[in-house]
């Protein structure tokens, strides 16, 4: 383990390697985690189904790409019928949650992430699967750092869906209910918004979005049926850190979450990258809530 | 229910309990499993249904006890009984120690926050078990071998588990008739309240944290060593199996109330049972679909169900 560490502060380079390579697959976590602040800020539930939403987008890559289509057009076509998905979940089981107790969303949708991630797991088999999206890559200092382009322009496909996201919420007319909805439904219902297609809308675009992260994560890492959780963990953290409705707030904090876990995997061993994952979740919600008492302590 | 029918339940189970495995022998691990679950539901209760607070990270305690068993048995070279005996004081010592641990750094954290921030403590558990080398990283580890005739095994940890869930059962019976049970429902019903009346909140929910884990260490010792083998996902940390039944039987039997943990492991065991062999690989989207189930169209519970219909009856 300190070897690891001893050969990131002797070579620069392989440090400059692994901090750019984890900060491109972190927009793959910030395009995950727009979609989760989105359904958290409006429907008021964190959706722990989120990561299986996005395993699903990429098998959907995966299987496009088996039968000839160009591993880039799978992107599209991952977060459009990510979108039909999210609509059928919404209308089957979020809805019937969406106004009762919040522990009550957290478990229904736990199960349902179990219920999708067991379903993959028969379907598309236990193997680890990727695409080669034959892009190449760029190298420079002497080919110390290596960069596959897939990861950059997941990487700025990620940052021009946050803009457009964020554009969307202020400009188009749905996006408009939406924020209504987000603000206070109530009024926005007697105002003559449908919340309930709100509703279905925004859960919708989550799915796309996060369709749209499982395709790039196909294309620049892997896929797996248990790789779900990870995401949904790392999505939360995100929202946690950067705050509901703050779409440049995710972006920081989504790349320097992939970063961040990219240097602990190098170091602790990629074998406990993902338990370095949830216990940096659990450590950033106990350091949330001793700020919390601190300035609940200063207010007394 | 009436005072009289509380005792004949009791009385059924307690014979359930003795005779079953005598009367029934080659149901004897299905009974110890039942067993199992019972203490899975209770314990899960004390947080989830009196203290308001849901929690996924249960299991942990349980996997605490599974490990210190099997490394106390394979380190120490005692004795059979012995090297169990001193594991599941260990364990139970260790996981108390945890929860108390965890517990002034966890329960602060209130809501939806304190579910997830669980369900990341199991997972990241399961994960540095599966890493680490001195537990047999992700390969587990097998435990010794009992030492008595063919058949009197199955029958010696249908017995001790039966013993755990009872005297598991008793004692949140006997705590949610003192003052500190009405403090576990004064801090689920307004937490700021319950501050603001002068109880002491932060220490009262850690030591019914320790009551859970105390109860789960022993029976985590007992159970891996009769299932002889633990997985540190699939067994000693299983957040997607062990850790959401015992969140599945409470509600299902209604929670925050006495039998109806109790009642939700039965019905959950005896359907699984029943069930789980028929449905050939297909028993884990089963387990999912019944989370969503259950959780959406019947929150309430059994016990909710039937004081529902029962006030509706008195009504009418």
């Amino acid at each position: 383990m300190l070897d690891n560490l001893s050969l990131l502060v002797e070579f620069p380079a392989i440090t400059l390697d692994v901090v750019l390579n984890g900060l491109l697959i972190g927009a793959i976590f910030a395009l995950a985690a727009y979609g989760m602040a989105l359904v958290w800020g409006v429907l008021n539930i964190v959706n722990v189904v989120q990561g299986e939403l996005v395993v699903l987008g990429g098998y959907i890559t995966f299987v496009a790409v088996q039968y000839g289509l160009h591993p880039l057009l799978g992107l599209p076509l991952s977060a459009a019928i990510m979108y039909g998905v999210g609509w059928l979940i919404y209308r089957g089981v979020i809805f019937r949650v969406v106004d009762r107790d919040i522990f009550i969303s957290i478990l229904a949708t736990f199960g349902l992430s179990i219920l999708i991630q067991q379903l993959a797991n028969l379907v598309f088999g236990a193997e680890v699967r990727s695409v080669d999206a034959a892009l190449g890559s760029v190298h420079f200092l002497d080919g110390m750092v290596t960069l596959a382009n897939v990861k950059l322009l997941a990487f700025l496909l990620a940052i021009g869906a946050g803009a457009a996201l964020w554009l969307f919420l202020r400009k188009a007319r749905l996006g408009q209910a939406i924020r209504a909805t987000a603000q206070n439904p109530r009024a926005a219902r007697i105002l003559g918004i449908d919340t309930d297609r709100v509703f279905a809308a925004t859960y919708g675009l989550n799915a796309a979005l996060c369709g749209a992260a499982g395709s790039l994560a196909v294309m620049a890492w892997t896929i797996h049926p248990y790789m779900g959780l990870p995401y949904t963990i790392r999505s939360f953290m995100v929202v946690v850190v950067a705050g509901v409705g703050n779409v440049g707030g995710v972006v920081a904090a989504g790349l320097g979450l992939g970063a961040l876990e990219n240097v602990a995997g190098f170091v602790l061993g990629v074998e406990f990258q993902i338990a370095f994952v949830f216990a940096l979740m659990v450590l950033i919600l106990v350091w949330r809530n001793l700020r919390a008492a601190r300035q609940r302590s200063h207010l007394e | 229910m009436s005072r009289l029918s509380d005792w004949h339940i009791a009385a059924l189970l307690a014979l359930t309990g003795i005779a079953g495995p005598l009367l029934l022998p080659a149901l004897v691990t299905q009974f110890a499993f039942l067993w199992l679950m019972i203490v899975f539901a209770v314990t899960w209760d004390i947080l989830g249904g009196r203290m308001g607070y849901n929690s996924f990270g249960n299991i942990v305690f349980f996997g605490i006890g599974c490990y210190a068993a099997a490394v106390i048995q394979r380190d120490m070279g005692l004795p059979y009984f012995e090297g169990l005996a001193l594991g599941l004081v260990v364990g139970t010592g260790l996981a108390v120690l945890a929860a108390a641990l965890l517990g002034s750094a966890l329960l602060g954290i209130r809501g939806h926050y304190f579910a997830i921030a669980t369900l990341g403590l199991t997972v990241a558990s399961g994960e540095i078990a599966a890493g680490w080398n001195y537990v047999g990283a992700g390969s587990g580890m097998a435990l010794p071998l009992y030492p008595g005739a063919l058949g009197e095994r199955e029958l010696f940890f249908s017995y001790s588990l039966f013993a755990v869930a009872a005297c598991c059962f008793l004692l949140c019976r006997w705590l949610y008739s003192t003052r500190f049970g009405l403090a576990l429902n004064a801090i689920r019903d307004d937490h700021d309240k319950a501050d603001a009346m002068g109880l002491r909140t932060t220490p009262i929910k850690i030591f019914a944290w320790c009551i859970a884990a105390f109860f789960l260490a022993l029976s985590g010792g007992l159970a891996a060593n009769m299932i002889g083998f633990i997985d540190p996902r699939d067994v000693a940390f299983a957040g997607a199996t062990f850790g959401v039944w015992m969140v599945l039987m409470a509600i299902l039997g209604g929670k925050g109330t006495l039998w109806g943990p109790v009642l939700g492991a039965v019905v959950f065991h005896i359907t699984q049972e029943i069930f789980w062999t028929w449905l050939l690989g297909w028993q884990r989207v089963a387990l999912g679909a019944l989370i969503v189930i259950i959780v959406v169209f019947f929150p309430q519970g059994i016990m909710g169900w039937w004081a529902e219909r029962r006030a509706r009856r008195e009504a009418a």
